[in-house]
């Protein structure tokens, strides 16, 4: 790798290459035919072509969180870069390690209001967590290996590369950069040992101590899910978890409370506001999760652990902040708790009060006549494909929450849907960047009829590549998360979430070159499901679920855990006009 | 299950609250001295809603890669540390001190007053800018145009003198601010 004279868009390939990329997302255009030509010329990293931009940065979204390496995207200018703008915000949100190269007009034109030309680091600037314009070719390969560095380390993240088309003609030395040493930007890896300490006496002396994980535990490593599992045997707390947290903790577990939150499980939402000791590992006290702020965990001391001391104090006050990744601070957590020899303090009475929440039963539903509820639906998949270890996607609504409350996860990286951002049109595109980084594995997105028309284009991309994924729908015909919130705040008037006119989907299927199977009635469900995951190809199942249900346990907003709507029982037809102005 | 020390003490989580009062803070801010840095300081304030009250830079080391930015913002104590949080995320960022918070500091701003008149009110106008120490850097018959430095304090107080003899415009440069002693921020 001594110094060898390339173009620009050869340095970004042998960078990307001695980077370990092994495949990108991408869609090409004029002000990225340099380097497409390039691409074409090696055999080191293989290509994705997808079918619209937005799908290529949930495709790397979807291979990194699956894979846990970080995704790569390839697009032109212009309309490339704002298309692929949603996707950049979507994996900010949700600290997801992707790196986008957008195609920019060359560097005398920038300014002139050129073909294609948008102001791609001004526009992307705040929903990027870095990026940068190259207008050097002898600048690029350094910035390429910083670009990862910073997607990857500290809280992941989104980084955007805009790279004018004269800059990857222009030629320059390649030579491998070595360790990245940046002036700014060092994260913390090990979190404060006197705090950590004091962290393992406050969960010893804890009488009703609860563990709170997040996305943070995911995202450090598998490492972080082993020392969490280890963590709860010695403490014997009970445990729960954010939408993006599922997995890190195995739902077997008689610890495992099932998610909190909106939607979360009452026993959750129960414990979390009535515990004396909260630990939040690797999440950010999201308004999702916290309710009504002055009604959140009212008597709790709050321990914090985060990689972002920004998460620190943002929203909810803390007693203890630990700065550090989650993995490294449980690590350093359970070996005080064993070398000072600390014993829990965890009550009988608190877990008989957890028993007694968990005997509310909340997320029964019952299955009677041919209707399908969509509970069912995904119980039934559920048992299908139980030894299978299967990823699920997810768009985003009714079905996603669904999803999350009745498909138990017993390992990390296997549950990959848009939480922060909340993208609509998210897993069908993050489903191929799955099955892309794991061919043999069962990868399948729940989704629901009005998300999947969002991104349907990339059926296509998905025959190209031969990627066997399963497309199981839960088709309402209504927008069923919009319509539950005009039963709940509007009195059921049900404004434009209706979809008048949905396509034939099994015939739109086939016409892409996927299987189709249409669900109407529960007689048909096992059979569909087990035609669906006998077929050797991608599949689209239609399923027809109840048109009116609605998604429960939940908080409408504004409110506080303990005033969770259990069914539609409980649900008013109006809320008060400052309720009403929260999302 | 053992009897350990006592469980930790109760607390009672403090929510959002609007009620508590706003303080004024200036941040030293050092950052790479690169294209579209002062974007992403002045985006992240007005995407999260923070103030701004002044804001100065200007490149301050020898080979010009580093800039030194002096913000002045108002919010309560919870915003302010926010704040703080936030800009030292941002990548370029090298390190953010909170001046108000760190102890004592000097703060000086600068400003030119153009004042037009003639007779008895130009005559107090310059005997005005003799007590402030402003000093006048442009004159013709009918007007002048004051230099003056200071505090915000000082500098606002003698703007609001020359408003009756004959302000015509203001121009400020915003605060700039050190921590005083020998030492860095």
């Amino acid at each position: 790798m001594s110094g060898r004279d390339l173009s620009g868009a050869e340095i970004l390939l042998e960078a990307l290459s001695d980077l370990g990329v092994e495949v990108i997302f991408g869609y090409p255009g004029g002000a990225v035919l340099p380097i497409y030509d390039a691409l074409h010329r090696q055999k080191r990293i293989r290509h994705i072509l997808v079918r619209h931009e937005q799908g290529a940065v949930h495709a790397a979204e979807g291979y990194a969180r699956a894979s846990g390496k970080p995704g790569v995207v390839l697009v032109t200018s212009g309309p490339g870069a704002t298309n692929a703008v949603t996707g950049i915000t979507d994996a900010l949100m949700d600290s997801i390690p992707v790196v986008v190269i957008t195609g920019q007009v060359a560097t005398h034109l920038i300014g002139t209001d050129a073909f294609q030309e948008c102001d791609t680091v001004g526009i992307t600037r705040h929903c990027s967590k870095h990026n940068y314009l190259v207008k050097e070719t002898a600048r690029l390969a350094e910035v390429v290996h910083e670009a990862f560095h910073i997607a990857t380390t500290g809280r992941p993240g989104p980084v955007v590369i805009d790279l004018p088309k004269d800059v990857q003609v222009a030629r320059a030395r390649y030579q491998r950069p070595g360790a990245i040493a940046h002036k700014s930007y060092r994260p913390r890896l090990k979190g404060d040992l006197q705090a950590i300490a004091a962290a393992a006496e406050m969960l010893a002396s804890a009488e009703r101590p609860i563990l709170y994980t997040g996305g943070g535990l995911i995202n450090s490593g598998p490492m972080a899910s082993q020392k969490l599992r280890e963590l709860a045997g010695l403490t014997g707390a009970p445990v729960t978890s954010t939408l993006m947290g599922l997995g890190a903790f195995p739902a077997s577990s008689p610890q495992w409370l099932g998610m909190l939150g909106m939607h979360g499980t009452y026993e959750a939402n129960m414990a979390m506001n009535q515990c004396d000791l909260m630990v939040c590992l690797g999440a950010r006290f999201d308004d999702r999760v916290t309710g009504r702020l002055d009604g959140f965990s009212p008597r709790s001391a709050k321990i914090h652990v985060d990689i972002d001391p920004s998460s620190f104090n943002k929203t909810v006050r803390v007693d203890l902040a630990i700065e550090g990744d989650v993995g490294h601070v449980l690590d350093d957590l359970v070996k005080i708790w064993k070398s000072r020899g600390l014993r829990p303090s965890i009550t009988e009475e608190w877990w008989n009060r957890i028993r007694g929440w968990r005997a509310v039963d909340c997320l029964a539903f019952t299955q009677a006549g041919p209707e399908i509820e969509p509970q069912h639906a995904i119980a039934r998949l559920r048992e299908a494909v139980a030894g299978r270890d299967p990823i699920i996607t997810t768009e985003v609504g009714q079905h996603q929450m669904w999803a999350a409350q009745h498909f138990p996860f017993e390992k990390p990286n296997r549950w990959l849907t848009s939480g922060g951002l909340g993208t609509m049109g998210y897993g069908l595109p993050a489903a191929i960047g799955a099955q892309v980084a794991f061919p043999s594995r069962l990868v399948i997105d729940i989704a629901g009829e009005a998300s999947i028309l969002m991104n349907i284009q990339e059926m296509s991309t998905a025959v190209q590549y031969r990627l066997p994924i399963k497309l199981f729908v839960l088709n309402n015909e209504y927008m069923g998360m919009v319509r539950q919130w005009q039963d709940l705040t509007y009195e059921g008037r049900h404004a434009e979430s209706y979809t008048a006119a949905l396509p034939d989907f099994v015939k739109l299927a086939e016409a892409f070159g996927w299987k189709g199977i249409r669900i109407d009635t529960e007689d048909q469900l096992d059979a569909g499901i087990a035609a669906m995951l006998a077929h050797d190809g991608p599949v689209f199942v239609d399923c027809r679920v109840k048109k009116h249900a609605n998604c429960f346990p939940m908080i409408p907003s504004g409110a506080a855990h303990t005033e969770m709507l259990l069914s539609d029982a409980d649900v008013s037809g109006e809320l008060d006009t400052a309720a009403e102005a929260l999302v | 299950m053992n009897a350990g020390p006592p469980p930790p003490a109760a607390r009672k989580a403090r929510p959002l609250a609007p009620e508590e009062p706003a303080e004024r803070h200036t941040l030293s801010v050092t950052v790479d001295n690169e294209a579209g840095v002062l974007g992403r300081i002045t985006g992240l304030f007005s995407a999260r809603g923070y103030n701004i009250e002044s804001l100065t830079v200007a490149d301050v080391s020898p080979d010009h890669a580093v800039s030194r930015i002096t913000i002045v913002t108002t919010g309560p104590r919870r915003v302010v540390d926010q704040i703080h949080a936030q800009l030292e995320r941002l990548v370029p960022v090298h390190s953010v001190t909170d001046l108000t918070e760190a102890g004592p500091h000097v703060e000086r701003e600068l400003a030119l007053v153009k004042v037009a008149g003639k007779g008895e009110a130009r005559v107090e106008a310059l005997r005005l800018a003799d007590i402030f120490r402003a000093r006048p850097v442009d004159t013709t018959t009918s007007s002048f145009i004051f230099e003056i430095s200071g505090s915000t304090g000082k500098v606002d107080q003698f703007i609001a003198l020359m408003r009756e003899v004959g302000l015509v415009e203001v121009a400020r440069t915003g605060v700039a601010a050190m921590a005083r002693g020998k030492d860095p921020a």
